[in-house]
Formats: C-alpha cells, sequence, structure tokens
C-alpha cells in the first residue's frame, strides 16, 4: 500500500488567466491531496469558474501549471498534454459536473445510454453490461430502476444533476470538478444531492474540486476552502476555519452576509 | 445535342476539365492512402441536382478512361432513370462502352445498393453519398465530429446503438449501417442496406465513396477489414425473408417489396435486375 500522503493529486502553480485586459484569475497556487474536497467561494465574476475550466484542461491558462498525478501515466501537466491524451483523461479519471444538467448530459437519449457512454468510450461492448452497471448507478443516486429508459428529458431538475453525477462516476474517476452543483434547485433537492455527493465522496474515495457561491454547501461538502476576490485568492484554509474565523475583510464580509435562519 | 459531345469539342473528356479531374485523382489517393477518412474536395457543379448523385458521377468522371466498361445501378436496378441517364451521360462524354452486367464492368456506379454478384479485383465500385458524416446526428458540429475522428473517440456512435437496443430491443438501423474500417475510422457505408455491408468486408474491388453536397471524397482499398459496429450480446445480423424472390427463385438475394395490384397483392423480387435477370436465363449467361 502506498503511504497515505504519497503526493498530491493536484498541484497548480502561479495559475493566471485573462480575457484581453481583464484579469479573470491569477496568481493561484494549491495543492489538492488525494481523497480531500476543495471548495473555491467568491461573489459571481470572482473568477471561480475560469479557474475551475483552467484546471480541468478546458480553458488555456496564460500564466502557470497544473500538474496532475495520472493513476495511468503519473504526473502530468494538464496543460502540455496533447488533447487525445486530455480528453481521454478527462473521461477516465476525471468527471465534470456542470451547473447546469443538460450541458453535462445528452438530452436526447436515454439515462441508461447516458450512464453507459463512458463505458462504451473506452471500450466496452457488452450491452447487457452496460445496462446493469447504469442500474445499479441509478441505485446509488437514488433513481427509480424503472426510469432507466427514459430520456432526461422527462426527468425532474434534481433528478438530471443525479444523473449527472452519476454519468460522470460511473467510470470511477479520482477526481471530479463540480461547478455549482447545486445552484438552481430548491432547498430540499439540494439538501439531497449534497447529502448524496457526501456519502458518494467519502465511500469512493474521491477528490473534488468545488466552485459554490452558497456558504453552507461549502461548510457540508468541503475540507478546505479558498476565497476568491477580483481573480485572486484572498483566503484559503481549512472550511472551519475559514468560516467561523475569517482572517480577511471579504471573507468576513461574506461570512457576515448569511441570513441568520 | 449532337451525337458524341466530347468529339466535336463542347465538352472536356468526361465533361470535367483536366485539372478538375487531377484534383479530385488527389483526393482519391489520399482517401484510399488512409482508408475510411473523408478527404474534402472542391466539388463542382454537375447537370444534375444535387441528391442525384453529383458526388459519384464526379469520382466516375475523374476515374474513367476510353478502356472502361461502365454500368450505373440505382436502388439495384439498371433500368431506372437516374441509371439511365448517367449511364447514358458518360456514354456520351467519355466514349465509354456500357453494360447491365456486373462481371463486365471495370466501374459501377452505384447507390443503395452493392450487387449480388461477387466483385473482383481490377473492379471500381463508386457510391454515391447523401451524408458522408457518420456522426452527423448524433453531433452536429463539424468542428467536433472531425476532432471525434482525429481522436478515434467512437463513444457517441455507440451510444446510438446502445439506444436502438433500448428502444426497439434491437439494432433498428437497416441501411447506412456504420461501419469501422481497417480499425480506425468510423465511417458510412452510404444508404446501402446493411445486408450488403458484409460485401464491403475485404472486397477485392476498390470502394470509391463521393458526396458531392458536402464535398467529400472516401475509399476502402481493396482487402480492407470493414466490421460493421455491434454489441457482444447482440452481434451485427443481416435481413432475411421468408420468401424467395418471385421471379428467379433466389433465396440468398435482398428482396424488395412490391405491391402490384389495388388489392394489396403483394411480391418479393430480387432488388438487383441484373442478377435476377440472367438467373433466369442460365442458357444466355453461359455464353
Amino acid at each position: 500500500m502506498k503511504p497515505l500522503l504519497s503526493a498530491p493529486l493536484l498541484s497548480v502553480r502561479g495559475l493566471g488567466k485573462r480575457f484581453g485586459a481583464r484579469v479573470a484569475c491569477q496568481d493561484v497556487y494549491f495543492d489538492l491531496w488525494p481523497g480531500e474536497v476543495l471548495g473555491i467561494v467568491g461573489e459571481s465574476g470572482s473568477g471561480k469558474t475560469t479557474l475551475l475550466n483552467c484546471l480541468a484542461g478546458r480553458l488555456a491558462p496564460e500564466t502557470g501549471s497544473v500538474t496532475y498525478d495520472s493513476a495511468a501515466y503519473g504526473p502530468v501537466d494538464v496543460h502540455e498534454l496533447s488533447e487525445a491524451r486530455r480528453r481521454l483523461l478527462s473521461r477516465t479519471e476525471w468527471g465534470f459536473v456542470n451547473q447546469d444538467a443538460r450541458e453535462g448530459l445528452r438530452m436526447g437519449v436515454s439515462a441508461g445510454a447516458n450512464i453507459g457512454e463512458r463505458l462504451m468510450a473506452v471500450g466496452a461492448r457488452h450491452y447487457g453490461d452496460i445496462r446493469r452497471t447504469a442500474s445499479d448507478w441509478l441505485d446509488r443516486v437514488e433513481i427509480e430502476r424503472d426510469r432507466l429508459d427514459d430520456r432526461p428529458t422527462t426527468y425532474s431538475g434534481g433528478m438530471r444533476q443525479r444523473l449527472q453525477i452519476a454519468r460522470n462516476l460511473v467510470s470511477r474517476p479520482r477526481l471530479v470538478f463540480m461547478d455549482e452543483p447545486t445552484g438552481g434547485l430548491d432547498v430540499s433537492v439540494q439538501a439531497r444531492i449534497l447529502d448524496l455527493l457526501r456519502s458518494l465522496v467519502g465511500s469512493l474515495h474521491l477528490s473534488a474540486v468545488l466552485v459554490t457561491h452558497d456558504l453552507g454547501v461549502a461548510r457540508l461538502l468541503t475540507h478546505r476552502l479558498m476565497v476568491m476576490q477580483g481573480g485572486a485568492v484572498v483566503e484559503d484554509g481549512l472550511t472551519d476555519q475559514v468560516l467561523d474565523d475569517p482572517q480577511h475583510a471579504y471573507t468576513q464580509m461574506l461570512v457576515a452576509s448569511i441570513l441568520p435562519v | 445535342m449532337t451525337e458524341n459531345n466530347a468529339k466535336d469539342g463542347a465538352y472536356n473528356y468526361a465533361y470535367l476539365d483536366e485539372q478538375t479531374k487531377r484534383m479530385i485523382r488527389r483526393a482519391i489517393l489520399k482517401a484510399v492512402a488512409v482508408p475510411g477518412y473523408q478527404v474534402p474536395f472542391g466539388g463542382r457543379e454537375m447537370p444534375l441536382p444535387y441528391g442525384w448523385g453529383t458526388g459519384g458521377i464526379q469520382v466516375t468522371a475523374a476515374i474513367i478512361g476510353r478502356d472502361d466498361t461502365l454500368k450505373v445501378i440505382d436502388q439495384g436496378a439498371d433500368d431506372t432513370t437516374n441509371a439511365v441517364s448517367i449511364r447514358r451521360f458518360f456514354a456520351n462524354v467519355a466514349e465509354v462502352a456500357t453494360t447491365t452486367r456486373t462481371e463486365e464492368a471495370t466501374v459501377i456506379q452505384t447507390r443503395h445498393r452493392v450487387p449480388e454478384t461477387p466483385l473482383g479485383e481490377g473492379q471500381i465500385l463508386v457510391f454515391q453519398v447523401p451524408i458522408p458524416e457518420p456522426l452527423r446526428m448524433l453531433e452536429p458540429r463539424e468542428t467536433e465530429t472531425r476532432t471525434l475522428h482525429a481522436l478515434s473517440e467512437y463513444g457517441v456512435m455507440q451510444v446510438s446503438l446502445y439506444e436502438s437496443i433500448a428502444r426497439h430491443g434491437r439494432i433498428s438501423k437497416g441501411y447506412n449501417y456504420p461501419v469501422m474500417v481497417n480499425g480506425r475510422y468510423i465511417m458510412s457505408p452510404s444508404p446501402i442496406p446493411k445486408f450488403d455491408n458484409p460485401k464491403l468486408d475485404r472486397s477485392p474491388a476498390l470502394q470509391l465513396y463521393g458526396a458531392g453536397r458536402e464535398k467529400r471524397i472516401y475509399a476502402v482499398p481493396p482487402y480492407t477489414p470493414v466490421k460493421s459496429l455491434d454489441f457482444d450480446d447482440h452481434p451485427f445480423e443481416i435481413e432475411t425473408w421468408q420468401q424467395c424472390c418471385e421471379l428467379c427463385g433466389s433465396k440468398d438475394s435482398f428482396l424488395d417489396e412490391m405491391i402490384v395490384d389495388d388489392d394489396g397483392k403483394r411480391l418479393f423480387v430480387c432488388s438487383d435486375t441484373d442478377y435476377c435477370e440472367r438467373r433466369r436465363t442460365p442458357a444466355e449467361a453461359a455464353e
């Protein structure tokens, strides 16, 4: 067995991205360790999603590097990889959960086909096996098995989001990027998805980078937190520490702005 | 129109000018070198509408010579309007002999069928292709489909087959059934029935595919493996019929169902007219 803290799974050094003269994010440094969930919080326009897209290889940063410790290839610079490699990595070792499930799902095909796509992309060619795996995953994300052949268009928003999670996790990724996975859902549905994510992260020993503007979500799911403002990381630390004893003025404002219920 | 347009100088030989033919030949050579890869070419306006075989006719024009014997079939038949027109066109502008006999032809331009008579070395089969991109219905972006081909990312094609089984209990695609060429590129075999797919596999004849509207040429060189996509537990199958051909009695050719009177009386006959006729007159065939 490997030592517990062998090497960081994801290692980010001096990452920066601008759009023209606008700075989207700059000077981002962090390490993500196996099994860890890192939250990125901040207001709209603070560069959270741009940073996430740079991490996942969907956007090319101008400065800095993202090093991922791949199970198949060892440590690789995500942005130095060939497109073929990067795409292979992103559908085998990674997952990406979009805020809008429609972007992450194929709306025109059944739930089973959605879950099975990653399996088929890496060579699964047994219909019965694919279907069985897809049903198992529907179970795990708490969708009734008899909805397997229904299209996601017939699903509710919460179910779509859970289907998207299943579709990503079926290939047993090691690292999942999540962009506001509970955004736009009502509170009870949010709670259910958070619950699900928390148990899946634990049972599958997933690492995750989670972007959210909801401090409650961050508190529930993440181990560590980075607070962004205007493209820069203004504070980072253990989630409870950051939320209970915020040091930076902006973080204090964020924490104070949570409505007491 | 005079008797022979090529001779009196009204047109260049085989209708297209020499530069165009060279350009198309270059595309064909590249297509042959990379089996199943869609090579763009500068498609020209042809004297027939898109959808009637403008791609096929340009490929034929680029490869045909005076020594060739041309056969043209449409849905397996030699005597339909499109087949007759294209055959007459080339007889006129390229001064080639034409035939309906499969084994006599050196170039066979076809739409929707592969002849029942096995093809041999030295024969060229030219397909007319309406939609060359097999992933088109699954991924509308051309930039993305090209990337998928380049990276050999074909999960989405399998997804469509999965969906077909989930919905219909079997792979319901009956024509234009996607194939994997030489273990590398997924290719649309043009709208031939899946019945004909096995004939493409390791065929001794050269197969050229021309898509006029989308301006793509692709090819399968002789003896190239062509595999129809399927699942391990839902293997590829071809159509079968209860009946045999009403005219020639063939049990192993592709049958068309025809309604012959107002009472809905139906008849099953070979779609390949040459094959059917030759079976009915064995004496002539032996000549």
